[in-house]
């Protein structure tokens, strides 16, 4: 586990002193702080009305903002994670730098733990932005902290099953590019899948059932369902497995 | 030290290494010469454990590549053909980074650190960004890289490509330091590089073993006779070459003469002799009491160069290390 940690505190040293993180975290701001500024602005518009016209809406703040604030959190990810994991392995397999990691006494899953959860800390940290905004609410409003807690655990299960799939596809190129471009593609796939739904055959079902977005309903509602987190522990799982693999084979194929 | 056997690597279409077979003792420094494409950089990946062989073994300091890559992977510090830099990671940040993948903490970690920075002359680029250094030093931190763990065995692919001769000359003062204590190996496609730097010398050449053997003993036993090189001219301005060739012929202990060319009146000859037989005295003898000149009479050492052309079956004249496009994979 050692080596795990010096590993990631590498990969995060190489976000955090090339531009990447400060980019990512100015852009993250920007978009996070719109939707933010547009939600707040819709509710603020209802209680205004609600007021004039003396009909007191049932107006709630948890549900009203803060969730679909969170769930746009997770669209927005979408379009962010795979920036972040695009680089992790396709970096190292151009430079050559793999090869140092390959020959020194460290195993490879220590490696592909390392860089994703260096991949993980940089989400929280555009987290940590959301929660910013959120503590405004709560110092003016008076939401319920456990629902948007939960939330959060979603948001991040929901992340670690993506920057895993993202560090597998990076895992397989030397072009960063390429990397970023399948991540998207894959991880929009698996978003969309849930509106296969549409249908009543068996098949239909299944495959909204692997959607990203299905899963993360409960969490967003304030809900922990073991099911729901067993199936992000999984894509997690066997995310980070495939890298393995991947890595593996680039051993006996190169 | 290091012990191969039969080590085979076959990709789908071609086999970058065939059956070679070598060893290492403690402390010495190896050549590994061969054309680019020969399987240089194969051999030493399958050596570092980043791939596997497809058959046969090799074993380095006693453990096996396969069974054990942990404990050899401990044992050597790898320098691959391009320094696996991180340009965006400061010189000591790096070798620190480098130091903790290898093991090592705290204030062993430091001294360490300290000492390689001063021995491979980069202590004036400690705090300065990997991908701001120029190629010099990107090389010598890459081998500041490769001793950080202090390893039984050292594997340099082409550790002075790209340098400038002076550059050159340090890398190799530095590696000819560092032979007493670690096992090395060098892969290089430069002749005088082996002759200059290393004891024991591995030729290879389309994956295949052609010798192994001391760098003195190959001359030698290439050479297998003593030559002799003259230059010879007329006085009046023209010479008779056969008459030249019958004179010398006629010298006790010569076993061949050939003329090699003729410029107006002067003439280039090879003279082979048995071997132990010392003709020098009696050749110049022979010409100057002829009425000849004698411009230039010289042992012909071979080098290196010509024993490596003459193993791996090519023509002398052909410029040495032709440039063979690496057509076997090695590159990643």
């Amino acid at each position: 586990m050692r080596n795990a940690w010096i590993i990631c505190r590498k990969e995060l040293h190489s976000y955090f002193v090339s531009p990447v993180a400060y980019v990512l975290l100015t852009l993250w701001g920007v978009v996070f702080g719109y939707f933010f500024w547009a939600e707040l602005g819709v509710f603020l518009k209802y209680s205004m009305e609600s007021q004039m016209s003396g009909q007191m809406y049932p107006m709630n703040l948890n549900e009203q903002v803060i969730r679909p604030l969170l769930q746009n959190v997770a669209v927005i990810g979408l379009f962010f994670l795979p920036m972040i994991t695009m680089r992790l392995f396709a970096e190292e397999k151009r430079t050559g730098t793999i090869e140092l990691l390959a020959t020194s006494p460290i195993r490879d899953l220590e490696i592909i733990i390392g860089k994703w959860m260096a991949a993980m800390l940089l989400y929280c940290c555009l987290l940590l932005f959301t929660v910013v905004h959120f503590l405004f609410l709560f110092k003016y409003g008076n939401p319920d902290w456990k629902p948007v807690l939960i939330a959060y655990l979603g948001l991040l299960l929901e992340a670690g099953a993506m920057l895993a799939i993202g560090t597998f596809i990076s895992s397989l190129t030397k072009n960063q590019i390429i990397a970023g471009a399948t991540t998207f593609a894959v991880l929009i796939l698996l978003w969309v899948l849930a509106w296969s739904d549409f249908s009543n055959a068996g098949w239909a079902h299944v495959l909204s059932y692997m959607s990203l977005v299905t899963h993360s309903e409960s969490f967003m509602r304030g809900v922990i369902d073991l099911k729901d987190g067993i199936y992000y522990a999984t894509l997690i799982f066997l995310g980070l497995f495939f890298t393995a693999r991947s890595m593996e084979s680039l051993r006996w194929r190169s | 030290m290091i012990n191969v056997k039969e080590l085979t690597k076959r990709y789908a279409r071609t086999t970058a290494v065939d059956h070679i077979s070598f060893e290492v003792a403690k402390g010495q420094i190896v050549g590994f010469l061969g054309p680019n494409g020969a399987g240089k950089t194969t051999t030493m990946r399958m050596l570092t454990c980043f791939l596997p062989p497809s058959s046969g073994t090799a074993t380095v300091a006693g453990f096996d590549v396969l069974e054990q890559p942990m404990e050899v992977k401990k044992r050597i510090g790898y320098l691959p053909e391009t320094p696996p830099l991180y340009p965006e990671m400061e010189t000591a940040e790096y070798l620190k980074f480098v130091g903790q993948l290898k093991g090592l903490s705290g204030a062993e970690l430091q001294k360490r650190i300290d000492y390689v920075c001063e021995r491979c002359s980069v202590a004036d680029v400690r705090n300065k960004l990997l991908g701001k250094l120029s190629k010099g030093y990107r090389q010598r931190v890459g081998l500041a890289q490769a001793i950080i763990h202090n390893p039984d065995v050292l594997i340099l692919d082409e550790p002075t490509a790209g340098l400038d001769p002076k550059q050159i000359n340090e890398t190799r003062d530095l590696i000819r330091r560092l032979a007493g204590s670690h096992t090395i190996i060098l892969s290089t496609h430069i002749l005088p590089e082996v002759e200059q730097t290393c004891e024991q010398v591995v030729i290879i050449n389309k994956g295949k073993l052609v010798a192994t053997d001391s760098v003195r003993n190959l001359q030698a036993r290439a050479r297998g006779a003593e030559s002799v090189v003259l230059e010879v001219a007329g006085r009046n301005g023209n010479l008779e070459t056969s008459t030249v060739q019958q004179k010398l012929e006629r010298v006790s202990g010569v076993s061949r003469v050939l003329c090699k060319h003729q410029v107006g009146s002067r003439a280039f000859f090879e003279v082979e002799s048995q071997k132990g037989r010392l003709v020098r005295g009696d050749l110049a003898r022979v010409v100057v009491e002829s009425g000849w000149d004698l411009n230039e009479l010289r042992p012909a050492a071979m080098s290196l160069e010509e024993v490596f052309l003459q193993l791996t079956g090519k023509e002398k004249e052909k410029e040495a290390p032709a440039e063979v496009p690496a057509a076997t994979g090695a590159q990643l």
